[in-house]
Parts: C-alpha cells; structure tokens; sequence
C-alpha cells in the first residue's frame, strides 16, 4: 500500500468519571476539572488495528488529534502503542468545534501531512458520541467510508476488504484506497504498552501544529466554524403523574394486576 | 408543488420493510411542519419504487415522496445516497432533514451535512419549534455528559437543519391519506469506490425491545433475584421482550443487543416493567414515549419512580413472584 495510515483519536473524560462531569449551563461546555481524561475506548482499537495492518503493509502509523495542550497525553499513549510519530492540532481557534469543523481541522491536518492512503478513527466517542467525523472527514477528503468495522482484511494494496456491522446483520465490503474507515470494540483486543515502549515513545516525534499549520482558516473552524451552536442545558426530566403503591408486597401486586388489567394493558 | 416550509426524511428499508425509525420521523416531521406555520413533508427515497413501500409513507405522513429514478443506487452506497439528497435539497431548500440514527443512515446523513454545509445533530431524544432572535428554527435535544443533562443545539444560520434520531424515540403514527405525489429525481451514482461482497442478514430478532409491544427491562437491581429466569418469565407471560440497562449488560445477564438506553437501543412499546432499574437519564431519556412505564426497585428515592406511571417499592424477590402468579391467573380466566 502505497502511503501511510493516520489514525485519528480522541482524548475524553474517563468513562467512569462522565457523571462527574458538571455543566456549565451559561456556556453550553463541560467542566472538566479534576476528572481524568484517556484515549476515547474505542480510538485504541483504531490504533491497535493500524498498527496490524502496517505489520504485514509497512507503511507508518502517524497518531492526529485535535485538542487541548493537555491532549498530548492521548499521542504520547498512542505512539508507546507503537505509532511512529503524532500530529497534534492544538490551537485555541479549534476550540468549541462541533462535528463538521473538527473534520475540517482533521482534514487540514490530513492533508498537510501528506502521502495519507488510509485513515482509520474509533467509530464514536464516549463522550458526544455523534459517530459523524469520519464520514464528514471522507466527504471532505473525497475518500469512500466505511463504519462500524469489525474486521479489516488488506487485499492487493489498492483496496480493503472490510466486514461492517448495521442493525440487520454484516456487510461485507471491498474498499479503494485511499479511504476512511472507523472501527468498533469488536475489531481486536488493543495491546498494552510496556515500561520499554513508554521509553521508546519519549524519542518520537509530536508535531504540535495550529491551524495556518494545518493550512485550515480560523473562521472555518471551532465555535467560529461550527453550524451548531449550543443554545440550553438543563437536567433531565421525564416526569410523569404517577402512582407509587403502598402496602405488602401482596396487596401492591394485587393493586398493580388490577390497574393494568383496567387499562387493558394485560 | 406548494411554496411552503418543507420538512424532509430520509427513508431506509432493506427487503420492502422500511425501517421503523424512519416511519416514526415522518409523523414527526408532520407535527414539525406544522409548528413551521404549514409545511409540506416529503419523504427522500432511493433504491426502489415498491409500491407497498410508497403506500406506506403517504400513510404515516408523507405528503410527497421524492424518488431516486435511478433503482440501482444502494443504501450501502453512502456516497451517492448523499449525492443523491444534496442535490435534490440544493434544489427544493428544505427547511429540515431528518434522519434515523442507524449504521447507514448516519454516513448519509454526514456526507450530507458536508455537501450543504450544513450542521447535522446526532442522536437527538426531541425536536421543537422555538423562536429566537426572531427566527423560528429547529431546537434539537440532545442528552449529554453520561445522560445526566439535555442540551438543546440550535443551527441558527444554514438550512436544511439537519438531525439524526434513534428508532423508537418517535413511534410510528398513522395519518388520514393526503393528496400527495411521486416526483421522481435524476439520480446518479458516485463512482463506484465501495463495493458490497456479501450482505448478511443476521436471523430476525422476534424479541428486539425496540420492536416489541410489552417491554421488561431489568437494571443492576436485578442481582437481588439471583438469575434470570423470574425476568425471562414474566417477559415471556406478556409475549414481551426482555432488555436491559447498561449495568445489567455489563453484568452478562443481557445481550448487547437488547440493551436499553443511549448506548443501545429505545423503545416505545406500550407497556414497559422495569425491574431494579433506579432510572439513570441515559436509559429514562430513551424509553420516554413508551405508553405506560411500571417501576419496581427497593429504593424509594429511584429516579424511575419519577417517571413511571405505577410504582412499586419492594424487593424483587418478593414481588416478582407475586406479580407473575397474578398476570398468570388474570390470563387464566380469559
């Protein structure tokens, strides 16, 4: 195959943490503080399956990401995994993106760096979990897409046979290079770095770009880029007049079988 | 066609079976259109021209059908299914597009955005017509942060406003039958960089909760009863589907599939039983339109019993065997 894989990741609140997380009603955004952030589960796997797939390809892996200075622990992560060398986009002007201007700052990174055959990405994150970037980023990119991967099979280095999960069963698909695919938990168990990889990873390289390096405009991306805006938080209600029953066990059955015999329901 | 407020839905099927999350979004894209001051709602169809399947939209909302005269284009085929909807869109300048939030729908749904440039919100629990700054636009609800808050997103700016949403959040409804036409559309396919091996289709789940009238839905609580079977039971005795929360599927009682809440699947049936559910707002947000909610957990203060329309505080070995004994006496007798 011809070019490198970039694989596109994603740094998030610890999934155990995500009812920590506070809102700040007034400006739509999440308080953050104090709770520990990771790599989104799933992006793992997307760094796990293209690091297989330079094993038997032998092109490099390049980690992007787009974030905050502190998103740089999520690219070190990936390069002990074993990516060769990261891009980070971290410039205040890509902050407050929604979907479509975190794919137009990933595909400036993209294309800025170059000679990019595949792009793999965890197919939805845990914490907005829209599951949209990658095909925005194929649509802007013009590469064909394919989600909810569970299996990648490399064929004669112009195309991937891919098998895709959906509601009703699998899909099996032959995909050209170059493409976009995101892949689900199901696609391979990700490895665990050791104390040596960590060491190893502090040699490689981290690209810390912002946006003119990535050759995107201010205005297109972040809050200033994004077509949605925030506009109400609140708390979730779903509130019903209900009727909380009383009594023995017995005598709660009993008026229950008979409120939902009434209403026709059994 | 009339020059009114358009409300469009992007309709999937597999077999001459629309999905019914795009049968639910129609009724609600006749409500919305309404609320817009009098609309019209097309339904977006590619990849046939069944005329049961024509049938059944104008009969769940649809006052016209845009149809993809080419019959060739693939739902799998994302690339010309968005070339497909965009250029009909640049055209016709819907005020909104809705989407269900499935596998295939969401790569359309997200090329879309990109080609109108244009914002797309995923997963949306309700959609409202509200006014600000003097513009009447589309509020789509989301639920954030582990579920716990609803944020409302606004597309203030560029049309069509785009969303996705899950089957189940909007059931199905049917309308009287409208006058409505098929207009069919030049549609051409994207060259072919995708190309579909095999479609397998998995066994049909007779006992998807998504799909079922009768839903029993069991939460962490149900470690007290010390297995399954009581659950499966009483699932079984009301010709219902057993699910779960995520806890109870992180615990290995529940299949993945049949998971209720934001991570699985939502559900409108017409009578839901939780068992040991406490009511977290990732599973409550997604259960909302069913008809009837029975909450039994031991914790008074649960916030299922907020919800629920009948409550009972108890311990489920206790009244989950009582409850079964009943039905099972009520069904007796008919």
């Amino acid at each position: 195959m011809p070019g490198d894989i970039a694989v596109c990741i994603k740094q998030v609140p610890h999934p155990d943490c995500l009812a920590k997380l506070s809102l700040d009603a007034a400006r739509g955004t999440v308080n953050r503080e104090g709770v520990p952030a990771v790599i989104n589960p799933v992006d793992r796997n997307a760094v796990e399956a293209s690091l297989r797939l330079r094993e038997k390809l032998r092109n490099r892996v390049i980690a992007l990401t787009m974030g905050p200075p502190a998103a740089r622990k999520a690219l070190e992560d990936a390069l002990a995994m074993g990516a060769d060398y990261a891009v980070h986009l971290c410039d205040r002007a890509f902050a407050g993106a929604d979907t479509l201007a975190t794919a137009r700052a990933l595909a400036g990174g993209i294309r800025s760096t170059g000679g990019i055959a595949l792009i793999i990405c965890g197919n939805t994150t845990i914490d907005s979990g829209t599951g949209q970037v990658a095909a925005q980023l194929a649509e802007m990119l013009d590469f064909p897409c394919v989600t909810d991967i569970e299996e990648i099979m490399p064929e004669d280095g112009a195309s991937l046979l891919v098998k895709r999960a959906w509601e009703q069963g699998d899909i099996r698909v032959r995909v050209r290079l170059p493409a976009v695919l995101a892949v689900n938990a199901k696609i391979n168990q990700p490895r665990l770095p050791n104390v040596l990889d960590i060491m190893a990873a502090r040699q490689k390289e981290i690209k810390e770009w912002c946006a003119a390096d990535a050759k995107v405009e201010a205005g297109c991306v972040g809050l200033a880029g994004s077509p949605t805006q925030f506009w109400q938080a609140g708390e979730f209600h779903a509130r019903r007049q209900g009727e909380i029953l009383r009594g023995s066990p017995d005598e709660m059955v009993a008026a229950a079988v008979d409120k939902l015999k009434k209403l026709e329901l059994i | 066609m009339k020059n009114t407020h358009q409300v469009w839905v992007w309709i999937e099927h597999h077999k001459d079976v629309i999905n019914v999350g795009s049968l639910g979004l129609l009724g609600k894209a006749r409500e919305l259109a309404q609320q817009l001051g009098g609309g019209n709602v097309a339904a977006v169809l590619a990849g046939t021209d069944s005329p049961q399947i024509t049938e059944e939209l104008f009969s769940y909302g649809a006052d016209d059908i845009y149809l993809a005269d080419d019959k060739s284009i693939s739902l799998f085929d994302s690339e010309s299914c968005a070339g497909f909807v965009a250029g009909l869109a640049r055209e016709h300048k819907p005020e909104i597009m809705l989407w269900g939030a499935t596998s295939l729908g969401k790569e359309i749904a997200a090329r879309a955005a990109v080609k109108l440039d244009t914002g797309l919100t995923a997963h949306c629990i309700a959609l409202d017509i509200v006014e600000i700054d003097n513009v009447t636009q589309l509020a789509a609800s989301v639920s954030g942060w582990g579920g716990n808050a609803i944020i409302r997103i606004i597309c203030p700016q560029k049309r069509p406003q785009m969303a996705t949403v899950k089957a189940g959040i909007f059931p199905p409804a049917r309308f009287e039958k409208r006058q409505g036409g098929i207009i069919r559309v030049k549609a051409a396919q994207s060259p072919a960089r995708i190309e579909v091996i095999e479609v397998i289709t998995a066994p049909e789940r007779a006992d998807a909760p998504e799909q079922a009238e009768v839903v029993v839905a069991g939460g962490w609580g149900m470690s007290s009863l010390g297995g399954l079977e009581q659950a499966a039971e009483l699932a079984k005795l009301l010709g219902g589907s057993l699910g779960g929360t995520r806890p109870s599927v992180d615990a290995g009682w529940i299949s993945h599939d049949k998971m209720i809440g934001q991570s699985g699947v939502s559900i409108s049936p017409r009578l839901l039983i939780t068992l040991g559910v406490s009511g977290a707002a990732q599973f409550t947000s997604t259960v909302q339109s069913s008809k009837f909610i029975m909450a039994i957990d031991k914790n008074p203060d649960a916030p299922i019993f907020e919800m629920a329309d009948l409550g009972i505080i108890g311990d489920l070995p206790e009244i989950l065997p009582r409850l079964i004994e009943k039905i099972k006496a009520v069904k007796d007798k008919k």
